[in-house]
């Protein structure tokens, strides 16, 4: 079985903060790490991997330094890693992303494509979906579980409050939620193999039949018309009082809005 | 594409179980809005099957005009038989602006059909404004957790599209008898959209009040310390009475503390309720995104220089499952003394 995992660099949005006084993003020092729901499918692949036996490609689209998160999934033991780089790439909304990696997946044998439910940096869930589009597949978006059945795979797909069990014959792709695992740690002679036995493959523009009109900033359908930090609200009254004394503040604080 | 061709502002009107979601009629209000701005309708679309008596509701609300698609093949959501209906929906009507909730379906649904008919998505808006100019729709967002917001815009394709989060948008006091022009849209779906077999459906029993329909929240965080004190949190919201309830960060549920039902924040739930109480809740960005427009936020937390005391309107700084018990006495007090008087 062949499985392609797509996985995103992305920078620890809980670890970023707001400089108070500029209201700006304090970028320095926030360590990048690999997609939470994407690493949780990563896991998802080696363990098929280890339970039947499958190679495990992954995909990343991104700048050079995105090098790192894909050496850090041969390290925990995918087979083979691509890091689809170009400047001509740059700048990509969901759609235009999307046609890059269905036109990178492409060129690989795959049964099953995984890629997390959605990365920290953006959030949107888009990207997963609209590759499936993309290559004429089935997609299962928000797996729990997943298990192969033959020539199937059977997903446990949650929504808000009920989850569905849903068979799928493969090809297909999933979008994986940080639940279904907990994923397994580099090993030091993976993380020796992953920086001298293994090699990243670089895959630009050239090495992808795809049109130029359906990538980067010029094929994207959306724009950035602006951004800008959330004006802060002002700052209420705090008290660091006795137990009482705090109590009282409450229930004058609850008086006074009229909630009691 | 000629841009002139797209007209009108649609609503995916999600629906389960033959029940509309509460973000369809959020969207539908917003709609009425656009369309206001753009001198257009609008219409609601309803996939699913026996749903002719949601068009009345979805009139009162605020439509125009509402299509049906009823088919038993839509009864449950899957992916592909939804996607080619809503496509061929779009592509007969042109429509300038299509809304959909940011919930489990429209987060699987939207993409796909964006990627289907090329145009863009914006996902999870919590502002839609149309440009007075340019007549372009202004999708407003959080990005990186909530730490910055972005303004999108897609100028050269159509329709626009974004999904939105349930509770951010607000519906309309309904009227009292819907005037919403109803067309059935013929369905036809080709055998090769089944490509996917749902083998089940465990719906997940809460007899709770959801935390999006609560006046109040007492919600609870990692400074509780244990579940067992989520006891204190329950206390309180029961001296409140009817509309109140129990909510929590992202680190419970993580945890595992409470379900998943009751999280408030970016990837749980957005809440205003009228009074949001948090409790051990430290106040990550992504816990803010979610509760920040809450009328009226008390926080409870130890740490002076949390940022839950940012946003709150009252702070106490101190062990919450000291003044947690003190605090309920005092509402309870204070509650029987006004049903005495």
């Amino acid at each position: 079985m062949n499985i392609v995992v797509c996985i995103k660099q992305v920078p620890d949005t809980n670890e970023v903060k707001l400089d108070p006084k500029t209201g700006t993003l304090i970028r320095e020092g926030v360590p990048s790490i690999i997609n939470p729901d994407d690493k949780a499918g990563l896991e998802a692949a080696l363990r098929l991997k280890d339970s039947m036996g499958a190679k495990v490609s992954v995909l990343s689209m991104g700048p050079p330094q995105a090098d790192v998160a894909l050496r850090e999934a041969l390290a925990m033991g995918a087979d083979e890693a691509i890091l689809i780089t170009d400047r001509a790439f740059g700048g990509a909304d969901t759609w235009a992303t999307s046609s890059t990696l269905a036109s990178a997946v492409k060129k690989l044998p795959f049964d099953l494509i995984i890629t997390g439910r959605q990365a920290i940096d953006g959030d949107t869930a888009q990207v997963g979906p609209q590759i499936a589009e993309h290559l004429h597949l089935p997609n299962i978006s928000y797996a729990e579980e997943i298990k192969v059945e033959g020539d199937s795979i059977i997903v446990k797909r949650q929504y808000e409050d009920r989850y569905h069990i849903i068979k799928a014959k493969m090809p297909c792709l999933i979008t994986a939620l940080a639940e279904l695992n907990e994923p397994r740690y580099m090993t030091p002679m993976g993380i020796w193999d992953a920086y001298h036995e293994k090699e990243v493959k670089i895959w630009t523009l050239e090495d992808l039949d795809v049109d130029r009109a359906n990538i980067g900033l010029k094929g994207s359908p959306t724009r950035v018309w602006k951004s800008f930090t959330k004006p802060l609200k002002a700052a209420g009254t705090v008290v660091n009082t006795d137990v009482q004394d705090s109590v009282e503040f409450l229930m004058d604080s609850l008086r006074s809005k009229f909630v009691l | 594409m000629n841009i002139q061709d797209y007209k009108g502002v649609f609503v995916f009107a999600q629906q389960e179980d033959n029940k509309l979601a509460g973000v369809s009629l959020e969207l539908v209000g917003k709609a009425k809005e656009l369309a206001k701005d753009l001198g257009t309708e609008v219409t609601a679309v309803v996939l699913g099957s026996g749903i002719e008596d949601m068009a009345k509701k979805l009139g009162r609300y605020g439509a125009d005009n509402v299509i049906l698609a009823d088919d038993p093949g839509l009864k449950v959501y899957m992916t592909e038989p939804y996607a080619h209906v809503l496509t061929q929906v779009i592509e007969a009507k042109k429509p300038e602006i299509v809304l959909y909730g940011a919930t489990a379906i429209g987060r699987d649904l939207a993409p796909r059909v964006s990627a289907r008919v090329h145009t863009g998505l914006t996902a999870d808006c919590t502002g839609l404004e149309v440009d007075p100019e340019t007549k372009n729709l202004r999708m407003t967002r959080p990005a990186f957790g909530g730490n910055i917001m972005a303004t999108i815009i897609c100028p050269e394709f159509r329709p626009q599209m974004a999904t939105v989060r349930p509770g951010v948008m607000q519906r309309i006091h309904p009227a009292a008898e819907s005037s919403a022009k109803v067309e059935h849209y013929k369905v036809e779906l080709p055998q090769e959209s089944f490509n996917v077999e749902v083998l089940d459906i465990v719906k997940k029993v809460s007899d709770r009040m959801d935390i999006q329909d609560a006046k109040i929240l007492v919600s609870g965080g990692r400074g509780m310390g244990c579940p067992e004190n989520f006891q204190l949190l329950e206390d309180l919201a029961a001296a409140f009475g009817n509309g109140a309830t129990v909510s929590s960060s992202r680190a419970c549920v993580d945890a595992g503390w409470v379900e998943k039902d009751r999280q408030v924040g970016q990837t749980g739930k957005t809440v205003r309720p009228n009074l949001y109480i948090a409790c051990g809740i430290s106040g990550a960005i992504q816990h803010l995104a979610g509760m920040e427009d809450s009328d009226l936020i008390i926080a409870i937390n130890k740490d002076e220089y949390a940022p839950i005391f940012e946003v709150a309107d009252y702070g106490v700084v101190g062990d919450v499952t000291k003044i947690l018990p003190a605090f309920t006495e005092q509402v309870k007090r204070a509650i029987a003394e006004k049903n005495e008087s």
